[in-house]
C-alpha cells in the first residue's frame, strides 16, 4: 500500500487565492499529530475557479477538494485523513464519485497540459516518471535523424500555437534548411494577449516539457542554444524555469555532448521581457532579446533565414513546445487522431470573464464553442443570458451567440472574422457593452503599437477618438463608416501583425452588433448599461435611508433631499458621473 | 495596458536624495561586454534603485560604450522601465480584459479615489505607487491587483480599499515602534 498522499496546488492563481496559507495549515496539523501521509506541491490543475485546490490521493482513488481554506483543511484532515471518511461536499472532483465539477474534465483532452497539477514542477524526477526526456532518449536511441524528426512532428500536423497557426514541422524544416554554423532556438513566452494563461501554466506547472521540447527542436534544426523570453510580470514561471534548466543540466540532458551523443550541446538562456506586446511579435522579439526596442522589422528575411544576430533562429510558442516530447513519444498518429481536418490536435484554452468556472481546458479540435462554454465551463454566471465570446484578445474578434455552434479550429474561427489567437476566450454576459471592448481593444493596441507603421500609430488613435466618443453618447452618424474605412486602411498598411489585426475586435462587433452601435449613437443609450455617461440613475425609494452620502460625493450638487429623508436626483444637472452609484452604502441607486 | 509613464525631468527629482552610483559596479562589470547587455543592465538599475535615476545612464555610457540615446530609447519604449522613484508599495492593477469585463475600473477609481492620485503617480506619504496594468495571469480570479509579489483575486471596490488600508495601517504601526 503506498502511503496516502495531500497535494496542493501552488500555481499563481492558487497563491493568489491563499494556497501558501492552506499549505502551511496542513504543514503544522501533520507535525503537530505525527501524521503519516505525503505533503506534496504541485501547480495549477486548470480548476482556478475553485482555489485553492487540494489533492488527497489514497488507496481508493484521488479526491479534489476545493476552495480549502486553512480552517477547511483542518475539517478535511480530521475527517478523511484521521477518520478515512471524506468528506464529499467539499470534494469538486474525483476519480471514485461523481464529484460537482467532474463534467469540468468530460471530453478534455489532455496533451500539453498532461503533467500541469500532476507533479511537483520543481522535481525533475518526478518528470522523468511522468515519460519525461523519454522522447529525447527516443529520439537518440532509434538513431532518428534531424529529418526524421522533423517529419513526424510535420505528420503530427501540428500548428503553431501562438496565434498563426503555422505548421510547426514546416517552420523547423526551413531552420534546418538555412546553413549556418550556428542557429537559435526561441521560447515565445511573452504571452501579451490580456485574458490568456495557459503559457504561464504550463511554464509553472510542467517547464520541464518546455525545455525536452526545445531540445529536440535543437537537434531537429542543429541548433545549440536557444532563449526563452518570458514576461517579466510571470515571477513564478521564471523561477521554475530557472530550476528546471538547473536539474536538467545537472542530469545531463542540456550541456554538452547530451546522451553522450558527440558534438549535441543544448544550452537554453532567460530573457526577460520588458513589458511590451509588440514583443511576442517575432522580429520584435529577437530585436528586444538583443537589446534594442521591439520594432518588428519587414519579412523575408524570415527568422529561418536571418534571426537572432543574423543566425537562422526557430521561434514557438510554450504551448506548441510542451506538445512536442508527447508527439514524438507517442507519434504522429496518436496525436492527429484528436481534431479536423485542418487542425490536428487539441487546444488549450483559458475561460474567463463572466462564466461559472474560469480555468483551463484542453480540448480536442473540433468542439463547439457552446460546449466549451456551457458543458465544461458551467455557463454564464448568475444565470445571465450568453451575450458572444472573445477570442483571440486585441486581434480577435467577438463570436456572437447565435454562432456558437462553431466549432474550435483555426479556419472555422478565422470564418468568422475572429482569431483562435493564443487561446484566450473571455465570455460575455447581457451586461457587458460590445461598444466598451471594441474600445477597450483599440485603447490597448493603441498604446502598444510601436509607432513605427503611421497607419498603425495613427490610425488605431483616431478609430479609439471615434469609439470614445461614441461611448460617451457624442457619437454621430456617418461613425461606423469612418470605423470600417479606417479598419480596411490600418489591416492593408501595416507591417505587423498588431496593426494587421488591430480593427478585428471593431470589425466583428459592428458586423454582429451593429444595432448597439447604433444605439449608443442615435439613442444615445447603451442597452447592456455599462458606458457611464449614457446612463440615467435614480434613488430606489424603499432603499434610501437618507444617510445624505450621496449628496455629498455628487459633485454637481443634483442630489437634494434632506437627512433621514427620501433623496433625489435632477437628471436635467446631473452630468452621469456614477459617483453616487459607488458610493451608496445600500444599493439604493438605480441604473436605467 | 500600458504603464502610465511619468518622464522624469533634469532636477525635478523628489527630495533630490543623492544616489549611490557605486551599488552599479557590481552590475557592469557583469554585463559590461556581453552581447544584448542593454536591457539587461536597465533592468540590472531598476532593481537596485526602484527607477533609473538620470545619473545612471551616465555611469553606463560611460563604462560600458553604450550610448545614452540608446538607453533612454530603450528605456522609454517598454513600460517596466520607470524613470521618476516609486512609492514603497507598488499596487498593479490589472487591466486586462477578463478584469475589464468584471469592472476593475470601478475598483481602480475608488483607490485613486481613497490615496489621492491618479493613474502612475505616487502619494505624498511616499508609501503607494499605482498602475494599470496589462493581464498578470490570474484571469479565473479577475478582477486582479498585486501588491509587490502578492496578487489578490476576486476584488470589488470595498474588498481593494480594505486591503490597501490594512497595508497602511502597518505601515504607521511600523512607524510608531
Ligand atoms: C502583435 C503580436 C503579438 C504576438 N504575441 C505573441 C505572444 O504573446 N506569444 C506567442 O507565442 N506568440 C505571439 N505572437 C505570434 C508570434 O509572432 C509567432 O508567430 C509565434 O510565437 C510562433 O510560434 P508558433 O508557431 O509556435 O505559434 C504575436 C504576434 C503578433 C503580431
Ligand atoms: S485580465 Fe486580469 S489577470 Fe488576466
Amino acid at each position: 500500500m503506498s502511503k496516502t498522499k495531500v497535494i496542493v496546488g501552488l500555481g499563481s492563481c492558487g497563491l493568489a487565492a491563499g494556497a501558501a496559507k492552506t499549505y502551511d495549515a496542513l504543514d503544522k496539523i501533520k507535525t503537530a499529530d505525527n501524521l503519516d501521509f505525503e505533503l506534496a506541491k504541485t501547480s495549477c490543475i486548470g480548476m482556478c475557479f475553485r482555489e485553492p485546490l487540494v489533492e488527497i490521493k489514497d488507496e481508493s482513488g484521488s479526491y479534489i477538494y476545493g476552495e480549502v481554506t486553512p480552517d477547511r483543511a483542518d475539517e478535511i484532515i480530521e475527517k478523511h485523513i484521521k477518520q478515512f471518511s471524506p468528506i464529499h461536499d467539499y470534494v469538486v472532483q474525483s476519480d471514485v464519485f461523481e464529484a460537482r465539477d467532474n463534467a469540468f474534465y468530460e471530453g478534455q483532452v489532455k496533451i500539453a497540459l498532461r503533467n500541469c497539477g500532476y507533479m511537483d514542477p520543481e522535481n525533475i524526477e518526478e518528470y522523468e516518471t511522468r515519460d519525461g526526456y523519454k522522447a529525447i532518449k527516443k529520439i537518440i536511441d532509434n538513431k532518428m535523424s534531424p529529418e526524421d524528426v522533423i517529419q513526424e512532428v510535420l505528420d503530427s500536423g501540428i500548428r503553431g500555437r501562438g496565434g498563426g497557426g503555422f505548421p510547426t514541422g514546416l517552420k523547423w524544416r526551413f531552420a534546418k534548411n538555412s546553413e549556418a554554423s550556428q542557429k537559435y532556438v526561441i521560447c515565445n513566452a511573452d504571452e501579451g494577449d490580456p485574458g490568456a494563461f495557459m503559457d504561464r501554466s504550463i511554464l509553472e506547472g510542467d517547464p520541464h516539457s518546455v525545455l525536452e521540447g526545445m531540445l529536440i527542436c535543437g537537434y531537429a534544426i542543429e541548433a545549440n542554444a536557444a532563449y526563452i523570453y518570458c514576461r517579466a510580470e510571470y515571477p513564478l514561471a521564471i523561477k521554475r524555469l530557472n530550476i528546471a534548466i538547473k536539474q536538467a543540466t545537472e542530469k545531463g540532458y542540456l550541456g554538452k555532448n547530451i546522451f553522450g551523443a558527440n558534438g549535441f550541446d543544448f544550452e537554453i538562456f532567460i530573457k526577460e521581457g520588458a513589458g511590451a506586446f509588440v514583443c511576442g511579435e517575432e522580429t520584435a522579439l529577437i530585436a528586444s532579446i538583443e537589446g534594442e526596442r521591439g520594432m518588428p522589422r519587414r519579412r523575408p528575411p524570415f527568422p529561418a533565414e536571418k534571426g537572432l544576430w543574423k543566425s537562422p533562429t526557430n521561434i514557438n510558442n510554450v504551448e506548441t513546445f510542451a506538445n512536442v516530447p508527447w508527439i514524438i513519444y507517442q507519434g504522429a498518429s496518436s496525436y492527429n487522431r484528436y481534431g479536423t481536418e485542418k487542425s490536428k490536435g487539441t487546444k488549450v484554452f483559458a475561460l474567463t470573464g463572466t462564466i461559472n468556472n474560469g480555468g483551463l481546458v484542453e480540448v480536442p479540435m473540433g468542439m463547439t464553442i457552446k460546449d466549451v462554454i456551457f458543458k465544461l465551463g458551467g455557463g454564464i454566471k448568475d444565470d445571465k443570458k450568453f451575450k458572444a465570446v472573445q477570442l483571440g484578445g486585441p486581434s480577435g474578434g467577438c463570436i456572437p451567440e447565435h454562432l456558437s455552434e462553431t466549432i474550435v479550429d483555426f479556419d472555422s474561427v478565422n470564418a468568422t472574422g475572429a482569431i483562435m489567437g493564443s487561446g484566450g476566450m473571455v465570455v460575455m454576459d447581457e451586461s457587458t457593452c460590445v461598444v466598451d471592448i471594441a474600445r477597450f481593444f483599440l485603447d490597448f493596441t493603441q498604446k502598444e503599437s510601436c509607432g513605427k507603421c503611421t497607419f498603425c500609430r495613427i490610425g488605431t488613435k483616431r478609430m479609439l477618438e471615434i469609439l470614445t466618443r461614441i461611448t460617451e453618447g457624442e457619437g454621430k452618424d456617418g461613425d461606423i463608416e469612418a470605423l470600417e474605412d479606417l479598419s480596411h486602411q490600418i489591416k492593408d498598411s501595416s507591417l505587423c501583425g498588431l496593426g494587421q489585426t488591430a480593427p478585428n475586435p471593431v470589425l466583428t462587433t459592428i458586423k454582429y452588433f451593429k444595432d448597439e452601435y447604433e444605439a449608443h449613437i442615435r439613442d444615445k443609450k447603451c442597452p447592456a448599461l455599462t458606458c457611464k455617461k449614457l446612463l440615467s440613475y435614480k434613488v430606489i425609494e424603499d432603499k434610501c435611508t437618507g444617510c445624505t452620502v450621496c449628496a455629498k460625493a455628487c459633485p454637481v450638487d443634483a442630489i437634494s433631499g434632506e437627512r433621514k429623508e427620501l433623496h433625489h436626483i435632477d437628471m436635467s444637472i446631473c452630468t452621469s458621473c456614477g459617483l453616487c452609484f459607488t458610493k451608496c452604502n445600500f444599493d439604493a441607486i438605480e441604473v436605467y | 495596458m500600458r504603464i502610465q509613464r511619468v518622464i522624469s525631468k533634469k532636477g525635478q527629482r523628489a527630495e533630490n536624495e543623492p544616489v549611490d552610483l557605486s551599488h552599479l559596479d557590481n552590475l557592469i562589470s557583469k554585463y559590461k561586454n556581453k552581447k544584448g547587455n542593454l536591457i539587461p543592465l536597465l533592468q540590472g538599475t531598476q532593481e537596485i534603485f526602484g527607477y533609473i535615476p538620470h545619473e545612471a545612464f551616465n555611469k553606463i555610457a560611460e563604462e560600458t560604450g553604450l550610448k545614452r540615446s540608446d538607453m533612454f530609447g530603450v528605456a522609454t519604449f517598454y513600460a517596466q522601465f520607470r524613470l521618476m522613484p516609486v512609492g514603497k508599495h507598488i499596487i498593479k492593477m490589472c487591466h486586462g480584459t477578463a478584469c475589464h469585463v468584471l469592472n476593475v475600473t470601478a475598483v481602480t477609481e475608488s483607490l485613486l479615489d481613497y490615496l489621492e492620485i491618479k493613474d502612475g503617480e505616487t502619494t505624498s506619504d511616499k508609501l503607494f505607487t499605482l498602475e494599470a496594468v496589462a493581464c498578470v495571469g490570474c484571469c479565473s480570479l479577475a478582477p486582479v491587483m498585486m501588491i509587490g509579489e502578492e496578487t489578490y483575486g476576486k476584488l470589488n471596490p470595498k474588498e481593494a480599499l480594505k486591503i490597501v488600508k490594512g497595508i497602511k495601517r502597518n505601515e504607521t504601526l511600523e512607524n510608531k515602534s
